[in-house]
């Protein structure tokens, strides 16, 4: 189960991104998307989370398909962290983070105990726990975009979008994100789909590699078996070798 | 581990001051101007009108009741709706200029008001000002929505601000062309369009009632929607939001609230900017506090502001002045203090 797309032709106006694309993306593993910029990723991610209709073709979540469920389940059953995220009023950390939890919530009733416990773990696991009073506005980059993480891991939903989600955060802050969604991943269940530029993070911490280019899938499968040189080649345009690195147990690669 | 939600101050706390203050300012307001009178007569009469009973001073009764309590509660349910107006405005287009009449909407009710006076319309019993300005409010609205809407970027924010300012431009250029054309009939249109509370009745009280009633409860109704849409809308609608739908709504219930506070009262300028911006400073930007504190602030803000001009100064500024030359300067302040500083990116 998980999600499957079936035949999903998108366009924007008059530039077509995808034509015919099928996929199937499984529940519980860590999905990598990957692929130079325009390829057509960020709009996959519209695509599953709903935000873009395809103009053709089907979206299924679990068999069901996408158009059948109601953005408020569908907000239960998967959290997005965007890319760019920036707010011009001055709402505390915890406020934020507390709105993943409004698709919960009643219209009217308040956050209860397991809601604020929920909000205090998130927090403490992004590592932003003694800031949570500080206003986003006043944040770094990086902090913003762990305040997002905290607010998606507060969502609890069972399938985690991440859309370049570490591309502001230091590589200490890269590192611990990513070990946190593995983590879940592991231990909870979780689905991951991040779309990711980073290759050696990707062939690191992912289970399954999607690499896209112009709208197409060039290559889609276990990381063992599409993190490959002609495959790097023909979607990059770069040469490079790809190795195994004792100490990570993971395939790396160098670019030449 | 315990978070605390809380900021600095208790946005309940602060609404029950409002409150109080606002009851406080109604009666002291009562009690001044030309004829100044007791509180304890303001109270007293308003507890015999409530109750029925017999009136003890039938010339205080009339001066509270029927002049004074009508143009108050006028002043302050406008003020209400403008501030409330305010927050949403500035929510939906995720900008903290914005304002209730970024859309055009006091130049569509500027617009109405110019027709109704330049052919000295006089139908209603003297509410064809009104009803011209509030149909050119609803009007502009409709085609800002129009120009807005449609392709996959639909009532983005970008999108309705240009919008509005083409419609706003195009209207002020009609204003200018009736004002032109209308020889001496022009003082009027003027005195109008500076706004004022002289003269208003308890049909006017009631009608701003309804109108800005309905929509506080719609807008007050979508709070949460309105938090989410400012982390941007691919965020609120993956946290359950159909962001075109509620923008709609809260956009339709904010801009009536304006049309007819503006038909009520003429343009009333800088409440509607400048109480969300003092308000987020004191309560935080979480709107569903920000909205009901809003409205208690506005609601007092004006009624101050028209006691000021009505009972005050020697002879009545008309209020929409008096509001930009005191909330301009301070807005000023307000922005160069938020702004300096603290914007990163």
């Amino acid at each position: 189960m998980g999600y499957t797309l079936k035949d999903i032709c998108f366009s924007y106006e008059s530039r077509a991104i995808f034509s015919g694309l099928s996929l199937e993306i499984e529940h519980g593993c860590f999905h990598g998307v990957l692929g130079p910029n325009g390829s057509g990723k960020t709009t996959l991610l519209d695509l599953i989370t709903g935000h873009l209709k395809p103009q053709s073709g089907r979206i299924l979540l679990d068999g069901r398909p996408l158009d059948d469920l109601t953005v408020a389940e569908l907000a239960k059953k998967c959290a997005l962290v965007p890319q760019d995220f920036r707010v011009n009023f001055p709402f505390t950390v915890a406020q934020v983070v507390m709105m993943g939890r409004y698709p919960h919530l009643g219209r009217f009733s308040a956050p209860g105990a397991k809601d604020r416990e929920l909000v205090a773990r998130a927090m403490a696991a992004a590592g932003i726990g003694n800031f949570s009073l500080r206003n986003v506005t006043e944040l770094s980059g990086g902090e913003r975009q762990r305040v997002v993480f905290a607010r998606a891991l507060a969502q609890d939903a069972s399938c985690l979008i991440l859309d370049e989600a570490a591309s502001n955060l230091d590589i200490r802050h890269t590192l611990s994100l990513m070990a946190l969604a593995a983590d879940r991943v592991k231990n909870k269940g979780l689905t991951v789909i991040s779309v990711m530029q980073d290759l050696n993070m990707a062939a690191r911490f992912c289970r399954t590699l999607l690499f896209l280019k112009k709208g197409r899938v060039i290559a889609h499968g276990p990381v063992d078996e599409v993190f490959t040189e002609s495959v790097i080649k023909k979607v990059f345009h770069v040469s490079s070798r790809v190795y195994f690195d004792e100490t990570l147990h993971c395939k790396q690669v160098v670019f030449l | 581990m315990p978070v605390v939600t809380d900021i600095k101050n208790s946005p309940a706390r602060v609404a029950i001051g409002l409150g109080l203050l606002l009851g406080g300012v109604i009666v002291v307001s009562a009690a001044m101007g030309v004829v100044p009178l007791p509180f304890a007569q303001v109270l007293a009469v308003v507890w015999e009108k409530l109750c029925g009973r017999e009136l003890a001073d039938a010339l205080a009764s009339a001066i509270i009741w029927d002049v004074r309590l009508p143009r108050i509660l006028t002043a302050a349910i406008v003020g209400a709706g403008l501030s409330v107006s305010g927050v949403v405005f500035q929510g939906i287009l995720r900008n903290p200029l914005a304002d209730p009449y970024t859309l055009g909407i006091s130049a569509g009710a500027a617009f109405g008001a110019c027709v109704a006076f330049f052919f000295n319309m006089s139908y209603f019993q003297g509410l064809s000002v009104g009803l011209c300005a509030f149909a050119g409010a609803v009007m502009t609205l409709a085609v800002v929505l129009y120009l807005s809407g449609g392709t996959a970027g639909g009532y983005s924010s970008n999108n309705l601000i240009l919008s509005g300012i083409i419609v706003a431009a195009i209207l002020s250029a009609g204003i200018s062309f009736l004002k032109y054309a209308a020889d001496e009939r022009v003082s009027v249109i003027i005195f109008w369009l500076m706004g004022s509370f002289a003269a208003k009745t308890w049909m006017d009280a009631g009608l701003s009632l309804a109108f800005v009633g309905i929509g506080v409860a719609v807008c007050l109704c979508f709070g949460r929607d309105l938090n989410l849409m400012a982390l941007g809308d691919r965020a609120a609608a993956s946290l359950g939001v159909d962001v075109k739908k509620s923008r709609l709504i809260l956009l339709a219930a904010a801009s009536l609230m304006a049309a007819v506070c503006v038909s009520v009262s003429g343009i009333i300028g800088f409440v509607g900017l400048l109480v969300p911006h003092m308000m987020r400073g004191i309560v935080g930007a979480d709107n569903q506090w920000l909205m009901p504190v809003s409205l208690l602030a506005g609601a007092v803000l004006l009624l101050c502001a028209d006691t000021f001009t009505r009972a005050v100064l020697p002879s009545e500024l008309p209020i929409g002045v008096l509001t930009a030359l005191i909330g301009g300067p301070f807005f000023c302040y307000v922005f160069k203090r938020q702004f300096s500083g603290k914007q990163r990116s």
